[in-house]
């Protein structure tokens, strides 16, 4: 009924009333989608606008803020030595642990591509339950404790490679490593999901017509007929692996307190924390997040340019 | 829809090409490794927390336990009863955060998905296109500016908190709008509209059914985002914090509570895995559409 109408109508209509006139037949249609945009307009997109705003001023929760105009940006670059440590440690995350979590993501997916699919859900399930179970890392605590009755200094000290435990997560020669395994250890999340997916969702005749092609073997099979064909899950998966890595801080604090020793894994999300909610600098504190929000884009924006060009070539 | 599913059912019958013994018998021995990996903490912290205390304090340490006890279990239901914000009190935040939050989630980014994937209307891509852009960056970092709106709007030590941003979650709104793109036919909700329905009727009773997976999927996703919610800055009465904060509460109590913090480490974790293990079908169905075109 209503594409009649349209048909009908549209010739004797400028663009404007058109439009208009589209508005108005969907009503209902504003009204469902109404509850959640004004919810997603409240808390993610003001946020960003209010992070820019406030970034220029000298708000504190209490007082009206001031306007100081970039002077928060220059204290940033210039003045605070630990908002270079932590921009130093969070693009250290992002472009280690981002690429490592997205690559293992991939690779354990497109093994067990193969797999039966009662095996395959049972395999998934192993893999995707250290992210599902949200403090599951507490237990690497335990594994790596700093006495003697952890099991990996009980076990050193017991073969003589130690004479006294190590204190892990207190040392910064291990912190790196640690929060790095415990990182990975649960970085099998979403995109995971997503590659096994894709990858089942590729058409099995696909194969077959590379291999009449001359396509040898599975490394060449991944190359020209998997990658190309999942990219818009390889797309899906970089968004969210970097997402994650850009925001990591949690396990840090967890697994070695906050700060940790000597500022070693302190990034980003736990300099806008201490300035946002334990020392009050809301205007700081959002010039921060206004840095990281671009930081995260921009990541995303690069990173999403360059899987479109997956296969190209090929 | 279930034919998409019969076909990965059907192929492990099928011959599998290009396939060398020497690559599969590699890969195995990868996945084995990576797999062992993955579960011995999950496994130790099972073990763990089926010790008596004095088995904590064994040297060397052992990794399976010898006298297996379920006291920490016990322990753990006892000091809840006892602490001074009673723990049910706990129990019911999470449990009531958590479901309230999901629920709403799911009608929001339901109605929003079905408009912006099946309606004509001026807007529907841009509103979109935030929406998808908004995947792009953590809302975690967007903490204190989170925390300036809710208490503008004077709710901060409320449940609300917690549960009203959780409904506008983009991730869910995404994948279900990408799942009734391939998996909702136009054709099918065009003839309702010839026949007269109204568009919310449409939308209830023959796009909703249609999109099952996708809503169990959104489930387990905010679920478990909100199941696994800690300390918050816009919560601070102890009457409304959540599970994960009181058992952390437990858990810092010392050497005695070694037992209790490993109890409470697994009640924790084993809820969202079990969630995800009954609906695991659905949500793989779910991001097979979750790809993203820009």
């Amino acid at each position: 009924m209503a594409k009649e109408t349209k048909v009908v109508s549209r010739k004797n209509m400028t663009k404007r009333a058109w439009t208009w006139h589209l508005m108005k037949q969907n009503k209902i249609g504003y009204l469902m989608v109404a509850p959640y945009m004004i919810l997603f307009f409240l808390f993610t997109f003001t946020p960003v606008v209010l992070s820019l705003v406030i970034g220029f001023t000298d708000f504190n929760m209490l007082q009206f803020p001031n306007f100081v105009g970039m002077s928060n940006y220059v204290t940033m670059f210039l003045d605070d030595e630990l908002f270079i440590t932590a921009l130093k440690w969070t693009l250290f995350f992002a472009l280690v642990t981002g690429p490592a979590s997205y690559l293992l993501s991939f690779i354990v997916a497109w093994f067990i591509n193969d797999l039966d699919p009662r095996i395959r859900a049972i395999v998934t399930v192993v893999f995707y339950a250290p992210s599902l179970g949200g403090n599951a890392y507490l237990i690497w605590e335990t594994l790596f404790s700093g006495d003697s009755y952890g099991w990996v200094n009980g076990w050193l000290i017991k073969l003589g490679v130690l004479s006294t435990p190590i204190q892990f997560f207190q040392n910064k020669s291990y912190i790196l490593p640690l929060v790095i395994i415990v990182a990975l250890w649960q970085s099998l999340g979403i995109s995971f999901l997503a590659f096994i997916a894709g990858l089942q969702g590729i058409d099995r005749s696909q194969y077959e017509a590379a291999a009449i092609d001359g396509v040898k073997n599975r490394w060449q099979e991944a190359w020209y007929v998997t990658l190309p064909n999942m990219k818009s899950q390889l797309m899906f998966g970089a968004v969210m692996a970097i997402t994650g890595a850009f925001g990591f801080g949690g396990i840090v604090t967890a697994l070695c307190g906050n700060p940790p020793v000597d500022y070693v894994g302190y990034t980003l999300a736990h300099h806008i924390t201490e300035y946002g909610t334990v020392r009050w600098e809301v205007g700081y504190s959002s010039a921060l997040t206004f840095v990281m929000f671009l930081i995260m884009i921009g990541a995303n924006l690069l990173v999403t340019k360059i899987i479109s060009k997956v296969g190209q070539s090929a | 829809m279930s034919t998409k599913v019969k076909k990965m059912r059907t192929r492990r019958h099928t011959v599998v090409l290009n396939r060398s013994r020497g690559g599969d018998a590699g890969i195995t021995v990868v996945l084995f490794i990576l797999g062992f990996v993955m579960v011995v903490p999950l496994f130790y912290a099972i073990l763990q927390s089926f010790k008596p205390l004095d088995e904590y304090f064994v040297f060397p340490p052992r990794f399976f336990v010898s006298h297996p006890t379920i006291g920490n279990y016990k322990d753990l239901f006892y000091l809840m009863s006892t602490s001074w914000v009673p723990f049910s009190r706990y129990i019911f935040n999470t449990v009531f955060i958590s479901v309230a939050g999901t629920f709403g989630h799911l009608v929001c980014a339901s109605l929003a998905a079905y408009v912006m994937s099946k309606m004509e209307m001026p807007g529907k891509k841009v509103m979109f296109q935030m929406v998808q852009k908004s995947l792009m960056f953590n809302a975690g970092v967007m903490g204190t500016m989170t925390f300036v709106i809710l208490r503008y709007l004077g709710w901060v030590d409320t449940y609300w908190a917690v549960i009203i941003p959780a409904f506008q979650q983009s991730l869910g709104l995404y994948l279900m709008k990408q799942f009734m793109d391939s998996n909702v036919t136009t054709e099918i909700l065009e003839s309702a509209r010839l026949d007269g329905a109204k568009e919310f009727r449409i939308f209830w009773s023959i796009a909703m059914p249609m999109v099952k997976p996708a809503w169990l999927t959104l489930i387990i996703y905010c679920f478990k985002d909100l199941w696994n919610q800690g300390a918050q800055a816009s919560i601070y009465s102890e009457q409304l914090k959540s599970l994960n904060t009181g058992l952390s509460q437990i858990a810092a109590g010392g050497i005695a509570r070694t037992g209790v913090s490993a109890a409470s480490t697994v009640v924790m974790m084993i809820v969202p895995i079990i969630v995800f293990v009954i609906m695991q079908s659905n949500v793989i169905e779910t991001m097979g559409s979750s790809g993203m075109k820009d």
